[in-house]
């Protein structure tokens, strides 16, 4: 069966975002803006005052660092575009979520539904996984324009603030729903399943590692 | 001589040709992978793939948005001189890098590990990393970009003999299926696995199985042979595919490099090269003449040689 195909705007509505399931195909529309450790850094940690409106011009942050560069006469090349590991934000997630009013979180491997429960439903956010991983170059074509490139003199090109104009930029795949269900969590309990009969005829390694448990007693012999 | 301003121009051409044109057989290899695909979720990621590396060629635009960590491996035939020497060679590939950083373009990636400073180019300490090798015959060299990802799906520990075979498939299995899952190593990748050495040269080995050999490769060792392709359908046999998802396409392929190690251990590393497998290769002659390919053909029977002299001469004559 294939998936199912929709077009979504960065500002849904808590009715589009409802008729999502897990594993539909989504195509983005509007401005979207990327977001990761270097800004959630600059405007919780240090304060400094975020450069958009936000949610009202976009209520989708993307986990990225674009293939772009900024040309002498001051505008923009984007070439390819994909997401980087979103694990690595939960620190700052749920209050730039709070902050923000981001409905999408858009990224590469989502979040635990642990971590969507907590913090993405109650703020009727949900989480696009990026494809691939590495469809820089289908994303790219998505790229109606660069609308602005904040904080780049304080974060450098990687980790600033590229606002982008999204015309049916995609594909991604819904990777959480507004009940805070997760597709990855499910996927590895189907594996999962089945994954003892491929262990079969190997063996735990005979040294094993310190410092993986809380436990100080722990020996990495035995 | 080989003329120094063919190289500053090859190594640009290079790092285009890298960041933007998926290798032949990578792309054979995941064709065939999509064929058997049942897994729907499986099937759209390839599908979506394939539809990408179109796009990167058409638009020239670079095939994946984290354009990884540009690297050099340079090989020399004995004979070859470098206009400038050495130094100008390593200057020549730092400034192909930072100069296709901005004209590609490319992420500029590397920072400083502490202070997370960003020359914007690619280039920084120790960045890119220029590693040689080297031939009995020719005048040429040869230069090999690869631009690997930088965060997940590699591993390394260390096993003993007491572990066997049975301990290699245990730590091949963990690596791929912790760093599969939700597809963190982007696969299907090309999977480098190091045996031996010690610890370093273990790594080094991996990474290079993974990134200097092609898919369809096989170890000149036969019974090393029999265990990649052992290990590819162990691989594929999880039942995970692109993403994590549900599927049958982990491995692309599984290649294995050995190197003598300490008589008491079994030095086991572990690579995935991902979906945007980056390499690229060129041969360049003292007469001026480019040859542009994507086989870096670096384990030759030279990189691979056990005994103390090299006269492959005198078995040659047997």
């Amino acid at each position: 069966m294939k998936p199912r195909e929709i077009t979504l705007s960065t500002t849904p509505t808590d009715a589009d975002l409802a008729q999502l399931r897990l594993g539909d195909i989504v195509y983005l529309d509007g401005l979207m803006y990327t977001a990761r450790e270097g800004v959630y850094m600059r405007a919780l940690e240090d304060k400094a005052n975020i450069p958009m409106e936000l949610p009202a011009q976009s209520a989708a942050n993307f986990h990225c660092s674009p293939a772009a560069t900024i040309r002498p006469d001051g505008s923009f090349d984007m070439g390819a575009v994909t997401a980087t590991a979103s694990f690595r934000f939960a620190k700052w997630l749920p209050e730039w979520i709070a902050k923000t009013g981001a409905k999408l979180i858009v990224g590469k491997g989502g979040m635990s539904s642990k971590d969507y429960k907590e913090y993405f439903v109650p703020n009727g956010a949900i989480y696009l996984s990026t494809v691939g991983y590495g469809t820089g170059a289908l994303l790219g074509r998505g790229v109606e324009n660069v609308e602005a490139v904040h904080w780049n003199e304080e974060l450098g090109l990687a980790q600033a603030m590229w606002v982008i104009r999204c015309k049916r930029m995609g594909p991604f795949i819904v990777a959480s729903d507004l009940q805070g269900n997760c597709l990855f969590e499910r996927e590895n309990a189907k594996i999962s399943e089945r994954i003892a009969a491929v262990y079969e005829g190997t063996r735990p390694a005979t040294l094993k590692r310190y410092g993986e448990t809380d436990d100080r007693t722990d020996e990495v012999i035995g | 001589m080989i003329p120094i301003k063919t190289i500053e121009d090859t190594a640009l051409r290079l790092m285009e040709k890298a960041a933007i044109e998926i290798p032949q057989d990578y792309l054979d290899g995941l064709r065939a992978a999509a064929k058997t695909e049942d897994g729907d979720l499986s099937s759209f990621v390839l599908q979506a793939m394939l539809d990408n590396y179109e796009a990167a060629k058409e638009d020239r635009r670079a095939m994946c948005g984290d354009t990884g960590v540009p690297r050099w491996f340079v090989k020399m035939g004995n004979d070859a001189r470098i206009e400038g020497g050495m130094i100008a060679l390593e200057a020549a590939l730092r400034g192909a890098t930072a100069t296709a950083t901005q004209s590609v373009p490319l992420r500029p990636n590397r920072v400083h590990p502490l202070w997370r400073t960003d020359h914007n180019n690619n280039v920084g300490i120790g960045a890119p990393e220029i590693e040689y090798g080297f031939e009995p015959e020719g005048d040429w060299v040869d230069l090999i970009t690869v631009h690997k990802g930088g965060l997940f799906g590699t591993d390394y520990r260390m096993l003993f003999p007491s572990d066997g075979i049975e301990g290699i498939k245990r730590f091949y299995l963990d690596s791929l299926v912790a760093f599969g899952k939700r597809g963190l190593a982007c696969q299907p990748a090309i999977i480098g696995i190091g045996l031996g050495g010690s610890k370093d040269t273990c790594m080094v080995l991996g990474k290079r199985a993974s990134v200097l050999r092609t898919v369809g490769s096989r170890n000149s060792d036969p019974r090393i042979a029999a265990l990649e392709d052992e290990l590819k359908e162990l691989g594929n046999s999880i039942g995970m595919g692109a993403m994590g998802f549900v599927g049958k396409n982990m491995v692309i392929d599984c290649n294995i490099e050995v190197g003598y190690c300490h008589t008491g251990g079994m030095q086991m590393s572990v690579h995935a090269f991902c979906l945007s497998s980056r390499r690229s290769v060129a041969r360049l002659y003292p007469d001026g003449r480019v040859e542009y390919r994507t086989d870096p053909d670096w384990f030759t029977p030279y990189q691979r040689r056990d005994s103390v002299d090299w006269a492959p001469e005198t078995e040659a004559a047997e």
